[in-house]
């Protein structure tokens, strides 16, 4: 079992014939997503080839028509920062329901907007923008992660879920979880900015809901209340284990520390108040990086 | 992106605010040459323009009188003194640290003779998703403070993007803050004003602290504070204009030219990490040994060897550094091709303090086996087998 995606997703790039969409939409296929096309505007018509897997797939000038044809329920988006917030309202307006918005650099306001336009859209969910994807282990890999430090659930066997907010970090943590033996249901990376599409508020939910996850690591960073709210969240309504790590705790205020959404303001957004927040909700927080797969083994051990 | 006050209080005014007359200045003489353009038979102000707040509470370094960033001067002659020793000495305010910062601009103001201050801000509200206009009927310098102890005092209203801030919001927000209805439409020009700028510039946050109300019954903006999103930089050329690279950091700036993202903090261990979540987390680390980081510095997701020597660079010419950790996991980007950059880099640079390398991921074996093999001609280079023995090594040679 996993959260949103699984070995039927079936999958389109936004961007395809670009650089970067070309390099990881191939690397998705290699790892066993099913993709089954591609957008760019202008190249409809023609057939993308990847390079290392050679997998064929048709390119569509427009979103609607690759929904037409392919069937496709979720888009991963790779287009420039002046167009993904367009890309996005395309793919929704389109009948995608997951957005994978992988692009870095999209103006604030434009998220502003497009969180606006998907209210009108309750059945879509977009994940990022500026993450790593979305990866059920063994099943689908929307995204740029590197799977193969990933550890898929066996048949019958429920894994650890993941919520980041960021990219590097969650696959350190991911790699700790694969070293400890404990393999993951799936692992969200919900992005660095300001507006991301979705909080760690409603992958809680999605992951508490999931029999499929038998604990879940949340890891957060500096910036904004989202981790204070996600900890609230999790003393009301989560049973499973939980275990976090809060980045930046020696950022000073005032600076973005890369980030756009990682920046302390006043007396807001600082780690001492998450982590204690996460801690009085029941986290078992990791005091350092190197830790995070351990904490997650003391949250199992602790619930038996 | 940061601005200047007085280029931030240009663009309200373009926008339809209300401010008071100025004359940007950089030597005494202009400044008092502002002065008999501004007094009309009182005094001006004069005011340091830098990138720091709490300009008015702080202190000009090894002056001998009370003297911060922004001074009332009643004579001709005490404008142009002022302004000489405010161009001479370097300022320190809460938010410049002790060495504080050369001032370079200064505006001379006409005297607005404020009877009551008020504060208005626009900022995004992440948990709404949207920006949020906030006033107070007690506006000046302690506005955190009133933040803090009065919630209730400050007014707040969502503004949907889509269609701007609505002239009943503006009229609402207006009353509410007690002005009588003649005042109102004053004060409705600079909501208006202030919401076009935020809404039409992509600003991250626009504050006008204090919004006055003058003893003739005039509204201005009398100070105001705008930051833009770098994101969004590329769509306002007119923006991007008015970036004052003398007041932001060099190394930073170097940095930001080589798509490197760089911060230099107040510690002696240096940091080169890619992704800026790791990043972060390996200054925390560092710090829970009992080091300082030097810098927070996020190479990106991959590793070249141009962007490493780069990095090492940037990093050496801090002479404060005295050790470096290299965290870097290798996902997509393998750990062989970013051990032969740091190897390389090595060589280009010379590292003149120890380096600590910790390398997780794909083709981690072969990695090692790469920096082992440069281990005589890079002698300072130390590999650790995981973040928490890289981060204790790395403290304990900085000692």
């Amino acid at each position: 079992m996993s959260i949103l995606v699984d070995a039927t997703t079936r999958v389109i790039c936004q961007g395809i014939t670009g650089k970067a969409g070309t390099f990881h939409t191939d690397q998705c296929l290699l790892y066993g997503t099913q993709f089954v096309g591609g957008v760019t505007p202008g190249r409809g018509g023609t057939t993308w080839r990847g390079p290392q897997s050679g997998k064929e797939l048709p390119v569509f000038n427009t979103v609607a028509e690759a929904v037409r044809q392919t069937g496709a329920t979720a888009s991963m988006v790779f287009v420039p920062p002046a167009g993904a917030a367009d890309a996005i309202m395309e793919a929704a307006d389109a009948g995608i329901t997951l957005i994978v918005a992988i692009t870095e650099g999209i103006p604030v306001l434009d998220m502003v907007r497009v969180k606006r336009f998907l209210t009108s859209k309750p059945q879509v969910r977009l994940i990022g923008p500026n993450c790593p994807g979305i990866i059920t282990p063994g099943q689908c890999k929307i995204g740029i992660m590197p799977g193969y430090i990933h550890t898929p659930c066996a048949p019958g066997q429920a894994g650890v879920g993941v919520i980041s907010r960021s990219g590097t970090l969650t696959y350190e943590a991911v790699f700790q979880l694969t070293r400890l033996g404990l393999p993951q249901s799936t692992c969200v990376g919900i992005g660095g900015d300001p507006v991301p599409g979705t909080t760690q508020v409603e992958l809680l939910e999605l992951f508490n809901n999931d029999p499929g996850t038998s604990a879940i690591l949340l890891i957060g960073e500096i910036g904004g209340d989202a981790e204070e709210r996600a900890a609230a969240y999790a003393a009301q309504h989560v049973r499973k284990p939980l275990a976090a790590f809060i980045a930046g705790q020696t950022a000073p205020p005032g600076r973005r520390m890369g980030h756009a959404g990682a920046i302390i303001s006043g007396s807001s957004g600082g780690a001492a108040s998450k982590i204690a927040a996460l801690t009085q909700a029941g986290f078992e927080v990791a005091a350092t990086p190197a830790e995070m797969g351990l904490a997650v083994q003391r949250a199992l051990s602790r619930q038996r | 992106m940061k601005i200047h006050e007085y280029q931030a209080k240009e663009l309200l005014a373009a926008a339809g605010a209300a401010i008071p007359q100025h004359i940007v200045v950089r030597s005494g003489a202009e400044a008092a040459a502002a002065f008999d353009v501004l007094s009309n038979g009182g005094g001006v102000v004069v005011k340091a323009q830098v990138y720091a707040g709490g300009r008015g509470a702080g202190q000009l370094l090894d002056y001998p009188d009370k003297l911060g960033g922004v001074k009332f001067c009643p004579t001709r002659e005490l404008t142009q003194a002022v302004a000489e020793a405010m161009l001479r000495h370097r300022l320190r305010t809460r938010q410049t640290g002790p060495e504080g910062v050369p001032i370079r601009t200064l505006i001379v103001q006409a005297d607005a003779q404020p009877d009551r201050e008020y504060y208005l801000a626009m900022v995004l509200d992440r948990a709404a998703g949207l920006p949020l206009l906030m006033a107070c009927a007690e506006g000046g310098m302690e506005i955190e403070e009133i933040a803090a102890r009065h919630p209730e005092k400050i007014l707040k209203t969502y503004v949907a993007p889509e269609t701007g801030l609505l002239p009943f919001q503006a009229r609402r927000l207006a009353y509410e803050l007690g002005f009588t209805p003649a005042q109102v439409p004053q004060v409705e020009n600079i909501l208006h004003a202030l919401a076009r700028v935020f809404l039409q510039k992509d600003a991250t946050l626009a504050e006008i602290n204090p919004l006055a109300l003058t003893r003739n019954g005039q509204i201005v903006v009398l100070d105001a504070k705008i930051d833009f999103d770098d994101n969004a930089l590329f769509r306002h050329p007119d923006i991007a204009a008015l970036r004052d690279v003398q007041e932001e950091n060099p190394l930073e700036i170097r940095a930001a030219q080589a798509h490197l993202n760089y911060i230099q903090l107040d510690g002696t261990i240096g940091c080169l990490v890619n992704g800026a979540g790791l990043a972060m987390a390996t200054m925390d680390i560092i710090k829970y040994y009992g080091g300082q980081p030097a810098n927070f510095l996020d190479v990106g997701g991959s590793v070249t060897p141009e962007g490493a020597i780069e990095a090492f660079r940037i990093i050496l010419s801090d002479a404060k550094v005295r050790g470096i950790l290299v965290n870097v996991f290798g996902g997509i980007a393998r750990c062989d091709l970013i051990a032969e950059a740091l190897v390389q880099a090595g060589r280009e640079v010379g590292f003149r303090v120890p380096v600590v390398v910790r390398l997780e991921g794909t083709n981690a074996e072969k990695a090692r086996q790469i920096l082992a093999e440069a281990a005589n001609e890079l002698p300072t280079l130390k590999t650790a087998a995981d973040l928490a023995a890289a981060a204790q090594l790395v403290v304990e040679l900085s000692r």
